[in-house]
């Protein structure tokens, strides 16, 4: 490549960053507007100010938004937990083992994964009102498994045929029992599969609205992005948008950090999943 | 990280038995493999085919949740009422001009990132493919705040800095009507879901064979010739798939439009519509119906890109 062109790509390449984090760097630099700044019509605040994010750590929005996140990270951690057993089982199967149905599974898989949020929201709205659990923990957890359980066996079983398992045998040759074998030899080199299927899953979990939205109704299990909606600002008459942007950030950290520290894992596995799958 | 440090071995086929002898062994198997895969097979469809037969059924009534006693059988009634109803058709058209619109956009631009993203130099790969990740993982709801915020009168600050065009002032109300609110609407969404094409897009470049390329070259093709005669013909598999995935997944549009507009000014899209019946208006019935409806689109199209397209997930999966 010429000088000329390498300056070419490498313009391309800042385009890109600059266009991924252009509104996220408006919403983090809105979240530290004062009241009176947030309608000065300007990209940058004119002074900078913590205020937005005591209304809702500490302030009048954080009994809504604490609750919220807590909500968010154990609802989401759980869901994400039982499709990764769930799928590691399947995965294993459809990777390993010759039988019939396993067509049928990855196709099962696939019709869950393009089927309509909204179309489950509707009986289950009347259905969990009549078994009691609407507005509850396990409530959103049975319907996330909807989210995230096909695309981790999708993504689970790619990353699973990559492994070498004559490898298990080759240990078990030299002298290694079943365990050690299983243990030693599978274990690390299933792991980051399974960790990277984790991943995609908590990042499906966490972005959901419409089950958020529909399915709770207070404090109990409300999760943050049906939260952000129903934000107010310092006081009543306060427009929220200072507080929102806030959250807004708050709820980014956790899937920047995650993308930050394991992005070359994430990329392999979106595209193993739905590629190679 | 190990599976990409060992040498590549060769995939382990199962050797299946003869065709019409099922050994113990390989009845064992079989039966293994329901047991370590039944459990998530079943949850799935607990989680999906249960809510969905039991939306038919609701379906079939006229129900309202406020009004428990007054069940009554409609038949297809529910079904009779919204088809003949211009909301439906309006949701129905906004909602195909929004899966239209940023589905091509999104393709296209989609693509440029890949080639970027291919050509990147490593010096400042790492830091593309980060950036490219944070759209994919931003929840949807803070990418629509952050476009709304953007654009709205008075917090935003889009009309400050384009004034100098033609039709925007310092008092242009992006939100107050159909066609603008559609465009912010489409920009946000076109945002948030292109790095996930163009990653997609990335490994279908990938396997692309270079020397196909170098073939071509050597054949005096312009760069234009290579694209469009060599490497997109062999990545059809790729685009396909992103294509069906990025149409059913826009299909569904709801967080963007719940948040800024609230399917004000005739923005509502098909599962607005739904979550307004169901969950705002309580009508069980009417909700479910258009749950049912909605459903059966989704199908239609996957159908339809399936048949019409030949898209062949096999094949994509490069095992042919």
């Amino acid at each position: 490549m010429s000088t000329k062109e390498k300056t070419w790509w490498w313009i391309g390449g800042v385009l890109i960053v600059v266009y991924c984090l252009f509104p996220i760097a408006w919403i983090l630099s809105l979240s530290f507007k004062t009241s009176a700044d947030i309608a000065n019509k300007q990209f940058l605040p004119s002074s900078w100010t913590w205020e937005n994010y005591t209304t809702i750590l500490t302030g009048s929005a954080s009994d809504l938004f604490l609750p919220a996140l807590r909500n968010s990270f154990g609802i989401c951690l759980i869901a994400t937990a039982i499709s990764c057993v769930l799928s590691m089982f399947a995965a294993y199967a459809i990777a390993r083992l010759d039988f019939p149905g396993k067509k049928l599974i990855l196709g099962t898989a696939l019709a869950v994964a393009i089927f309509p949020v909204i179309s489950i929201v509707t009986p289950l709205f009347n259905l969990w009102r009549q078994i009691g659990l609407y507005d509850t923990w396990p409530g959103l957890i049975i319907p996330y498994l909807s989210l995230t359980l096909p695309i981790s066996i999708w993504t689970m079983s790619a990353f699973f045929r990559e492994i070498p398992w004559e490898m298990e045998q080759a240990a078990q040759v030299d002298g290694a029992t079943t365990w050690q074998a299983f243990r030693k030899v599978i274990v690390p080199l299933a792991a980051p599969g399974v960790f990277t299927t984790a991943i995609i899953a908590f990042f499906i979990a966490w972005n959901d609205f419409a089950y958020g939205i529909s399915l709770t109704s207070t404090n109990a299990a409300r999760p943050v992005p049906a939260a952000l909606g129903l934000f107010s600002g310092a006081s009543q008459f306060q427009d929220p948008t200072g507080a929102i942007a806030a959250a807004a950030v708050v709820v980014t950290i956790p899937v920047v950090v995650l993308v930050l520290l394991f992005q070359r894992r994430i990329v392999a596995g979106l595209t193993n999943g739905a590629v190679k799958g | 990280m190990s599976q990409t440090t060992l040498p590549p071995v060769e995939k382990t086929r199962p050797v299946s038995a003869p065709r019409g002898t099922i050994s113990d062994r390989s009845r064992a198997e079989r039966k293994l493999g329901w047991m370590l895969a039944g459990p998530a097979f079943v949850v799935m469809l607990l989680v999906t085919a249960y809510p969905i037969l039991q939306a038919v059924w609701y379906s079939l009534f006229n129900y309202r949740l406020t009004d428990p006693e007054n069940r009554t059988f409609e038949g297809l009634g529910n079904y009779a009422v919204i088809l003949t109803d211009w909301v439906w058709w309006q949701a129905i058209i906004v909602t195909v001009v929004i899966t239209v619109v940023t589905v091509a956009v999104e393709l296209v631009l989609g693509f440029a990132l890949a080639l970027v993203m291919a050509k990147a130099l490593s010096s400042i790969r790492p830091v593309v493919r980060a950036a490219i990740l944070i759209p994919y993982a931003v929840i949807t709801v803070v990418s629509a705040f952050a476009w709304q915020f953007a654009f709205r009168i008075d917090t935003g600050f889009v009309n400050n800095w384009f004034a100098w065009l033609p039709g925007v002032s310092d008092t242009t109300d992006w939100f107050g009507g159909q066609a603008s609110s559609l465009f912010v609407i489409c920009l946000a969404e076109i945002w948030k879901t292109t790095p996930f094409i163009s990653l997609l897009l990335l490994a279908g470049l990938a396997q692309v064979p270079e020397v196909l390329q170098e073939a071509a070259k050597v054949d005096g093709a312009t760069w234009w010739q290579r694209m469009w005669r060599v490497t997109i013909p062999n990545m059809k598999a790729a685009i396909m798939v992103a294509l069906l995935f990025r149409t059913l997944d826009a299909f569904r549009i709801f967080d963007s439009i719940f948040v800024m507009t609230a399917g004000a000014n005739n923005t509502e899209s098909v599962s607005f519509l739904a979550y307004r019946q169901t969950i705002s208006r309580v009508e069980i019935g009417l909700g479910s119906a258009v749950s049912v409806l909605l459903f059966l689109s989704v199908v239609l199209i996957a159908f339809g890109f399936i048949k019409g397209f030949r898209v062949d997930l096999a094949q994509a999966r490069g095992e042919r």
